[in-house]
C-alpha cells in the first residue's frame, strides 16, 4: 500500500461528520497554524512542500500564494474552485462528500496563510448536494468555534461560503469562475491583471483547487520538508487520480507519486486491469483535455523506460510522444474503441462548453465537431484529416483562455497518433456505425 | 515613460500604453487591425484576436520572449519590449486564421449589406484573408429583429464584439440589451421584446464593425460611396452636434458621427468622444438644419472617396506639393 | 404550461434571499444571483420565466437583462418549460464509453419522447449533459438533487417507475436522497 495523506481516514464511519473527524486528528493543522505560526510561515511550509497545483495546471502553489498582492486595506480573498468539470475527473467530489471537514480545514488553515477573511468554496451547480454536504460542515465548524470571529483567540476571523454554479465547464478556468461568482456569465477575464492582484471583486484572489487546499493540511501537519518526501523528484505528495473507463476497477486512488502507469493499471490495488480480459488501446491520462496516448507510449517512454505517475514522467518527451497529468482524470480505452468517434465525443463537449467570447475558440470549436461528423457519416475525405490539423494549430495558443488549448490537443494528439485509424474510416465508410442519433442529441440537424 | 520597438519601429510611450496605442502612434502598417477594441469604451478588446502580436522580448528586465500571442489592444508595453506583428510571418499565418474564423459563419452578403464599403470586416478579409473558404456546413443564420425603434439587428452578420453592449452599458442609461447563450450559439439581444429606446442608443450603429446594427433611417436607401459625406454641425442641448451628414446633391441621407482613421468616432476639441445622439441622428434630415463645415476627411484608400473627391482642375498644373497645401481646392460632386 | 402560483417568494424563501445576498462585501449583492435563480427555478416550476427572471431583478435591484444574460449562459437553468422530472443523461467520453448511448436510447424508447422533448403528461423531459463527474460510476443520469450511478436498462426502467409513483417535481435544490458512502 503507497501512503495515504487526503484519504487515510477514507474507511472510517461516520468521517463525514464532524465528531469522528475531529477524534481522528482534525482540525490540528488549524490549531498548529494560528496558535504556533506565522501567515508567512505557513506559505513558507507549503513553499517547502513543493506542493502544485491539482486542478490540472501544475502550478507550484507556494509561489503561487507569494505572488498574492497584499496592498494595505484591501481585503485579499481565497476561492476554491470545487468546479470539477473535466470530463474524466471526479476526485473532488469524491473528497467533499467523504471528507467534508478536509477541505473546510484546508481551507481555513490557507486563508489564514494568505490572510483572508472572506473566502468562497464555488462548486459546480450539478454538486449541489454535495454543497450542502460541505454546508453542514461549515455549520459544524462554525459551532465549534473553527469560523467565525477571533478563531481559537488568535485574533483571525474568517467567513467560509459555498457557492454553487449552475453548468458551465468554463466556470473550472479561474477568472471564468471569478466572473460567475460575482454573479455574471463565466466568461473568462483577460490577462493581465492577473487574480493574484486583481481578481474577486478587483482585490488580491488566490483560486486553488480543492485537492491543492486539502493537501495543506498533511503539509501544516507533518511540515513541507516531511511532505516533500513523498512522491518523486518534483512531483512531491500524493495525487488523487479519478480512473474510469474499460477497467476492472474504477475509482478514486490516492497515490504516492511515481508509481508506475503499469502498475497503476495492471494491479489490483489500483485499476485492477481493462474490464472483460480485452488489451488496452489507449489512455487520457488527465483528463480529456490532455493528449491521448496509445498503449505502448503510455506503459514507456519514447526511450523505453517505464512510464510514471508524476508530472514529469507523463510529460516526458513532450507532446510529440508525452502527455500530462492533468487534473488526474485518467481514462482508459479497450482494444474496441473507435479513436475518432471518441474524438468527436470530446470535440463536441468543447464546442458545447466554448463560452463564445473570443473567435478561435467559438467558430473553430464547432467547425471541428462538424468535420469529425462528417468523417462519421462516411463522408470523409482525407483532406479532412489535414484541415483538422490545421483548424486545430489556428486555435492552439490564440484564445483567451485554456479552453482552446484544451479544445486543440486531444485533436492533436488523436491524428498524431491514430491517423491511420481516420484514414480508414475515411476510406472504409461501412466500419462506421450509426452516429446520426447523437448527432440529433446536439440539436444540430445539418451536415 | 516606456520604449517598445514594434516591427524595427522604436517609439517611447507613457506607461499603461497598450502595444496597439503605441502601434497606432507609429501609425502605417505597424498598426495590427483591431475588430473589437475601441478605444473610446472602457474595457472593450482582447475578444476578437486580430489583432495577435508575437512579443519576441518581454521587457529589458525579463527579456524573454512571451510563450504565444497576445492581443496587442490589451497587453500594456514594458520598457524595452520588442513586438513583432507584420514581420512575422507566424503571425500573419495565425491571423489569416483568426480572420477565416471569423468568416466562417458569416453570411458573405456584402452586395446586399448595408455597410459594405465602410465594414471593418470586409477591409480585414480583403487584407488577410483566403479568396475561398474551407467551411463547408451550413452557416449560423438569425431572424433579423427591430432592436429599437430605429435600429435593424442582423444577428447573422455579427461578430461579437461587445462594443455596442459596452456603448449601452457606459454611454446610455440602463442597459436592455446583452449577449445571450454561449459558445457559438451565443447572440445578441434583449431576450424580450424590449425596445432600446435612450437618446444615445443610435451610438450603437456607429461602433458596429460590421453591417450587423444598421440604421433603419438609412437602410437601402444608397450605398454607402453614392452619398457624399461633409462635416456639419448643431447647437444641440443633447450632445455635442458635430456630425457627419451623408448627402446626395442637396438631400441628407444619414446622419453619424465623425470617425477617425480606425473607423472609431471623433474625439471632440475637449478631448471626449464626439457620440451624437438620437435627434440629430434619425431626425435632424435637413440641411437647414445644419451648419456645413465642408467635406469630411476620407482615407484615400477608402471606396468612399472614389469618384466624390475630383481635383478641381487648376488652370495652370501645379506642383504637386502646392496641392497638398491647398485643401479648399477639394470640391463636392453634385450628382443628379 | 400557465404558472402554478403567483411570482412571489414566500416569507421564509425571501429571507432566505435576503440572507444569501449578505454573503458578499457591501454592493456585490449580485454575486447572490446564481444561488437565487436556482432558488427560482425550483420554486416556480422548473423554469424561468421572463416573469420569473424579472421578479428576481426586482428582488436583487439589478437589471433585468444582466439576469437574462446570466441565466442563458448557464446549462442548469431551463429557459422553456420543463416536466416535472428532468432526465439529464451524461453522455461525456467515460459514460460514453460504458454505454450512455443505450440509456439514452432506452429513455427516448420508454418515454416515447425524443432528447429535448417533454412527454405528453408533463411528467418527464430528457436531457443530454455534459460530465457531470461521476465516471467512475458510468453511466450516470441526474435527476433533480439525485445522481443515478452505475445504471442499466433495468435500473433505468425502476427509477423511471417510481418517478412516475412519486409523481412529484424534481428541483436541484431538493434534499438529497440518502447515499451509500
Amino acid at each position: 500500500m503507497g501512503k495515504k495523506l487526503l484519504l487515510k481516514n477514507d474507511h472510517i464511519t461516520g468521517i463525514q461528520g464532524y465528531d469522528v473527524y475531529r477524534r481522528e486528528g482534525g482540525y490540528a493543522s488549524v490549531e498548529k497554524a494560528l496558535k504556533t505560526m506565522t501567515p508567512e510561515a505557513v506559505v513558507e511550509e507549503v513553499k517547502k512542500s513543493g506542493l502544485r497545483g491539482r486542478g490540472g495546471a501544475g502550478f507550484p502553489t507556494g509561489m503561487k500564494w507569494s505572488f498574492l498582492a497584499k496592498p494595505p486595506g484591501v481585503a485579499r480573498y481565497l476561492v476554491c474552485n470545487a468546479d470539477e468539470s473535466e470530463p474524466g475527473t471526479f476526485k473532488d467530489r469524491y473528497l467533499m462528500e467523504r471528507i467534508p471537514h478536509l477541505l473546510i480545514e484546508g481551507m481555513i488553515t490557507s486563508s489564514f496563510a494568505l490572510g483572508a477573511n472572506t473566502s468562497y468554496i464555488y462548486i459546480r451547480g450539478e454538486y449541489y448536494y454535495v454543497a450542502r454536504i460541505l454546508e453542514k460542515a461549515i455549520d459544524e465548524a462554525y459551532a465549534n468555534g473553527w469560523l467565525g470571529q477571533n478563531i481559537l483567540g488568535s485574533g483571525y476571523s474568517l467567513d467560509l461560503y459555498v457557492q454553487v454554479g449552475a453548468g458551465a465547464y468554463i466556470c473550472g478556468e479561474e477568472t471564468a469562475l471569478l466572473e460567475s461568482l460575482e454573479g455574471k456569465r463565466g466568461n473568462p477575464r483577460i490577462k493581465p491583471p492577473f487574480p493574484a492582484v486583481a481578481g474577486l471583486y478587483g482585490c488580491p484572489t488566490v483560486v486553488n483547487n480543492v485537492e491543492t487546499i486539502a493537501a495543506v493540511v498533511p503539509i501544516v501537519n507533518d511540515g513541507g520538508d516531511e511532505y516533500a518526501k513523498v512522491g518523486i523528484g518534483k512531483s512531491t505528495g500524493t495525487k488523487l487520480i479519478s480512473a474510469s473507463g474499460h477497467i476492472n476497477k474504477p475509482g478514486v486512488y490516492e497515490i504516492e507519486m511515481g508509481i508506475t502507469v503499469e502498475d497503476f493499471i495492471y494491479s489490483d490495488e489500483y485499476c485492477g486491469g481493462i474490464r472483460n480480459g480485452k488489451k488496452l488501446k489507449a489512455v487520457v491520462a488527465g483528463g480529456s483535455s490532455v493528449p491521448i496516448l496509445p498503449a505502448h507510449l503510455i506503459l514507456k517512454t519514447s526511450a523505453g523506460e517505464k512510464r510514471l505517475m508524476s508530472y514529469e514522467s507523463l510529460a516526458d518527451g513532450g507532446f510529440a510522444t508525452g502527455t500530462m497529468l492533468g487534473s488526474g482524470g485518467f481514462i482508459v480505452m479497450d482494444e474496441d474503441t473507435s479513436i475518432v468517434k471518441n474524438l468527436w465525443n470530446f470535440t463536441r463537449f468543447y464546442h458545447h462548453e466554448s463560452c463564445g467570447q473570443c473567435s478561435p475558440c467559438r467558430e473553430g470549436t464547432g467547425w471541428m465537431e462538424k468535420i469529425l461528423h462528417r468523417i462519421l457519416e462516411g463522408h470523409g475525405s482525407m483532406s479532412d484529416v489535414d484541415l483538422l490539423w490545421d483548424i486545430q494549430g489556428k486555435i492552439e495558443g490564440k484564445t483567451i483562455c485554456p479552453l482552446g488549448d484544451a479544445a486543440a490537443w486531444p485533436v492533436a494528439a488523436a491524428i498524431r497518433h491514430f491517423r491511420s485509424e481516420f484514414e480508414d474510416y475515411i476510406k472504409n465508410p461501412k466500419n462506421i456505425r450509426d452516429v446520426k442519433h447523437y448527432y440529433r442529441l446536439n440539436n444540430l440537424v445539418e451536415a | 515613460m516606456a520604449k517598445v520597438t514594434i516591427d524595427g519601429h522604436m517609439i517611447e510611450v507613457p506607461d499603461g500604453t497598450t502595444i496597439l496605442q503605441a502601434a497606432r502612434m507609429i501609425g502605417g502598417d505597424v498598426v495590427p487591425p483591431a475588430m473589437c477594441y475601441y478605444s473610446k469604451l472602457k474595457t472593450s478588446g482582447g475578444y476578437c484576436r486580430t489583432c495577435l502580436v508575437k512579443v519576441t522580448k518581454g521587457s529589458e528586465k525579463d527579456p524573454r520572449p512571451m510563450p504565444k500571442p497576445v492581443a496587442s489592444c490589451r497587453t500594456p508595453i514594458m520598457d524595452g519590449m520588442e513586438v513583432q506583428n507584420k514581420t512575422s510571418p507566424d503571425l500573419m499565418e495565425a491571423r489569416a486564421g483568426v480572420v477565416e474564423f471569423l468568416l466562417i459563419n458569416h453570411p458573405l452578403d456584402c452586395p446586399i449589406c448595408d455597410q459594405a464599403g465602410e465594414c471593418s470586416l470586409q477591409d480585414l478579409a480583403y487584407e488577410h484573408g483566403l479568396s475561398r473558404t474551407r467551411y463547408e456546413f451550413s452557416r449560423r443564420t438569425f431572424q433579423k429583429i427591430d432592436i429599437g425603434e430605429k435600429i435593424k439587428l442582423h444577428m447573422t452578420r455579427c461578430i461579437l464584439c461587445y462594443r455596442c453592449v459596452k456603448v449601452a452599458e457606459q454611454i446610455t442609461n440602463g442597459r436592455v440589451h446583452g449577449v445571450m447563450n454561449r459558445g457559438d450559439v451565443a447572440e445578441i439581444s434583449t431576450y424580450i421584446t424590449k425596445a432600446i429606446d435612450n437618446d444615445f442608443s443610435g451610438n450603437m450603429i456607429d461602433v458596429c464593425p460590421v453591417g450587423a446594427l444598421t440604421d433603419k433611417t438609412f437602410r437601402f436607401k444608397s450605398r454607402v460611396w453614392n452619398v457624399n459625406p461633409v462635416d456639419a454641425h448643431r447647437n444641440c442641448p443633447t450632445c455635442s452636434g458635430r456630425v457627419m451628414l451623408w448627402m446626395k446633391g442637396p438631400e441628407v441621407f444619414r446622419v453619424t458621427a465623425r470617425k477617425d482613421a480606425y473607423n472609431e468616432v471623433q474625439d471632440l476639441p475637449d478631448g471626449k468622444p464626439g457620440w451624437i445622439c438620437n435627434e440629430c441622428r434619425y431626425d435632424k434630415k435637413s440641411t437647414s438644419d445644419w451648419t456645413i463645415e465642408g467635406p469630411s476627411k476620407i482615407s484615400r484608400h477608402s471606396v468612399i472617396s472614389q469618384n466624390h473627391y475630383v481635383l478641381q482642375e487648376p488652370a495652370h498644373k501645379p506642383l504637386l506639393n502646392a496641392v497638398k497645401a491647398v485643401p479648399a481646392n477639394w470640391q463636392l460632386e453634385n450628382k443628379k | 404550461m400557465a404558472l402554478t402560483k403567483e411570482i412571489r417568494f414566500n416569507d421564509e424563501t425571501m429571507a432566505l434571499v435576503q440572507r444569501m445576498m449578505k454573503r458578499y462585501p457591501e454592493g456585490k449583492h449580485k454575486s447572490a444571483l446564481i444561488p437565487i435563480l436556482h432558488i427560482a427555478q425550483a420554486e416556480f416550476d422548473g423554469w424561468l420565466s421572463p416573469e420569473v427572471m424579472d421578479y428576481v431583478a426586482s428582488v436583487m435591484k439589478i437589471q433585468p437583462i444582466e439576469v437574462y444574460e446570466v441565466a442563458s449562459f448557464y446549462s442548469m437553468f431551463n429557459l422553456k418549460p420543463v416536466g416535472k422530472c428532468l432526465i439529464e443523461v451524461c453522455r461525456t467520453s467515460s459514460c460514453w464509453l460504458l454505454g450512455a448511448e443505450d440509456v439514452i436510447r432506452h429513455l427516448e424508447k420508454k418515454l416515447n419522447i425524443k432528447v429535448g422533448e417533454t412527454s405528453a403528461d408533463g411528467m418527464f423531459t430528457l436531457k443530454t449533459v455534459e460530465c457531470l463527474g461521476s465516471c467512475g460510476t458510468a453511466p450516470m443520469m441526474q435527476v433533480g438533487a439525485d445522481y443515478y450511478e452505475n445504471l442499466n436498462l433495468e435500473k433505468v426502467d425502476q427509477l423511471v417507475s417510481r418517478f412516475k409513483a412519486e409523481g412529484k417535481r424534481k428541483s436541484y435544490t431538493d434534499q438529497p436522497e440518502p447515499r451509500s458512502l
